[in-house]
């Protein structure tokens, strides 16, 4: 994995064809009005590793991951899941949308939204089995939420809906995971419980790629970046993609300068 | 006393409930995502569908009576997703705009056309005429055993119990996406659910129910029975499976105990005539609603901001 900076008219995908990587983007634009939020942006992210998508706010972090999930519908580009069309390979999907993006006042209890997660296997009549039930159980269990199964969704915390969410995830039993701000807003110990979640997943083999804000913890959590900027601005391995100079680029002056240098060098 | 409720009580009891309950059950989810006015707007833009229907056939007839209004739910349906989309504007106002807009037409159109000799004026719209349904064939109970005193049952009947099976076919059918995409649009969307049709498709079905208890009761029980009993099943439970069975108890009762009130409840209380039973029909399933706001053990997680 080369450093790369984006050059002015985007990037042409050198290595066309490549590719079983989990997800491989390929001239993505998308725009909600006149103006894209994302433009052009080729992506190819590393099997078995966690990649962090970092940017300021407005860059079109959120956008390039509905996008590639068919969220939200692209202008043009590319979007291949492990070599083939994401219709082929939503089995191998799994999705943690923003924790806002949802009212959680809605008459459900914390297991019956982790079920949600088995929706591929059950199909619209299939009978809910125990086995079905041990496996939203374990998902629980796995995020330290095993005893709030039965509590309606709107009485936990912020933190406790975002461990729901990550275990509804997990049912899905997908090998790529995809995290859109997993980390905002929660108290310390979700944030340690989310990221050893992660931690385990990449130790099983599986794909991680999450929108994260706090570039404090990066080098901590993540294997690569890749920063965006409606633009690409750079992508690869975090010593070699999260440095000065491409936080510089993506963020222009809105870090100051000596934040920058501390963050990029603090190893 | 049993032969007479047979003939005269029977079937607009049925009829009611059957309405109350085809409109309460995709009441939930249109509550759910903040659509509930859709039934509302659908109602409305029935009476200029049935007008112009009307216009064209130069006969009151149920079929293209019902076309009409179900085209002119289609319209509507269409001009709010246009006005929400090309305005920019947020859907409940959308939906206010285009059924007042639509309503107020039908009203001109009325007035415009020679109708003073056949049995269509606002009021009808308004309220139906569930009082009239009567089966005169049926004498007693036997009658339902009939086929001949059968043959002569309102057709409204059958017609709003086959809408009824309808729509809770399939509610039961896409349950699942249902809930999963009125919950989590995105999340469903990466399952690979066509999220835009299913909701169109839950739309089409409350349009159904729609227009067809508008021809049987009239707007106001349609209104009411897409709010009310949805809003209050959702202050007595965080279930969404338990919600939707109180709605159904909610539509019901307020069918049953509207319809004895209009007809008894002036006698009781010495005035001589009875009053209209839609009317009653949805003061009673506000009254239900009133009542679950201040009593129901989920109120305080009841969704305020998801409620009306």
């Amino acid at each position: 994995m080369q450093l790369s900076l984006a050059s002015q008219n985007g990037q042409s995908a050198a290595e066309a064809g490549l590719s079983s990587s989990p997800l491989c983007i390929r001239g993505l634009t998308v725009s909600y009005g006149e103006k894209p939020a994302v433009f052009s942006v080729d992506m190819t992210v590393v099997a078995g590793q966690m990649t962090a998508i970092i940017g300021p706010n407005g860059a079109g972090k959120s956008t390039l991951l509905k996008a590639a999930l068919g969220i939200v519908p692209p202008l043009s580009g590319r979007v291949q899941v492990f070599g083939r069309p994401l219709d082929h390979q939503r089995a191998r999907i799994a999705y943690v949308p923003q924790r806002a993006s949802v009212d959680w006042d809605f008459p459900t209890r914390v297991i019956d939204v982790v079920m949600m997660g088995l929706y591929r296997d059950l199909g619209l009549l299939g009978r809910i089995r125990g086995s079905h039930r041990q496996i939203a159980r374990d998902c629980l269990d796995r995020v330290g939420m095993h005893e709030f199964s039965e509590r309606q969704i709107g009485q936990l915390s912020g933190g406790q809906q975002q461990r729901v969410f990550l275990a509804r995830a997990l049912a899905q039993g997908a090998d790529l995971y995809l995290l859109d701000e997993p980390f905002a807003g929660v108290d310390a110990a979700t944030e340690k419980a989310i990221i050893s979640v992660l931690k385990d997943l990449r130790a099983e083999g599986k794909t991680v790629v999450a929108v994260h804000h706090d570039l404090a913890t990066v080098r901590d959590y993540f294997d690569n970046v890749f920063l965006i900027n409606t633009r690409k601005v750079a992508e690869g391995p975090v010593d070699e993609a999260f440095t000065a100079e491409t936080l510089q680029a993506a963020y222009g002056g809105r870090l100051a300068t000596a934040q920058v240098d501390q963050i990029a060098t603090t190893a | 006393m049993a032969s007479e409720f047979v003939t005269l009580s029977l079937t607009p009891l049925l009829i009611g409930i059957f309405a109350a309950v085809a409109c309460a059950l995709p009441g939930n989810f249109l509550l759910l995502r903040k659509q509930a006015l859709i039934g509302d707007a659908i109602s409305h833009v029935a009476l200029p569908g049935i007008v112009v229907a009307f216009l064209l056939t130069g006969a009151i007839s149920t079929w293209p009576m019902m076309l009409g209004a179900a085209g002119a739910a289609i319209v509507a349906v269409v001009m709010i997703e246009g006005i929400r989309r090309l305005g920019r504007i947020e859907p409940g106002a959308a939906m206010g705009v285009v059924f007042t807009t639509l309503f107020a037409a039908g009203v001109l159109l009325l007035e415009q056309s020679d109708t003073s000799s056949v049995h269509l004026d606002v009021e009808h719209a308004l309220y139906g005429n569930l009082e009239s349904l009567i089966w005169l064939d049926g004498t007693g109970w036997d009658s339902l055993l009939d086929p001949q005193a059968l043959a002569y049952l309102p057709v409204e009947l059958p017609r709003m119990a086959a809408t009824l099976v309808v729509v809770a076919a399939f509610i039961a059918l896409f349950w699942r996406p249902l809930k999963i995409a009125t919950f989590d649009e995105g999340f469903a969307r990466t399952l690979g659910m066509r999220t835009e049709w299913l909701g169109l498709a839950l739309v089409l079905m409350a349009a159904l129910a729609a227009v067809a208890a508008f021809d049987a009761v009239g707007s106001i029980i349609v209104i009411a029975m897409f709010i009310c009993p949805p809003a209050a099943a959702r202050m007595m439970t965080n279930r969404l499976e338990v919600q939707v069975g109180w709605s159904v108890v909610f539509a019901s009762v307020s069918a049953i105990v509207g319809y004895v009130l209009a007809g008894y409840g002036p006698m009781w209380v010495g005035m001589a005539d009875a009053v209209s039973a839609a009317g009653m029909i949805a003061t009673v399933s506000g009254v239900i609603l009133a009542i679950s706001a201040l009593w129901g053990p989920c109120r305080r997680r009841a969704g305020a901001p998801s409620g009306v």
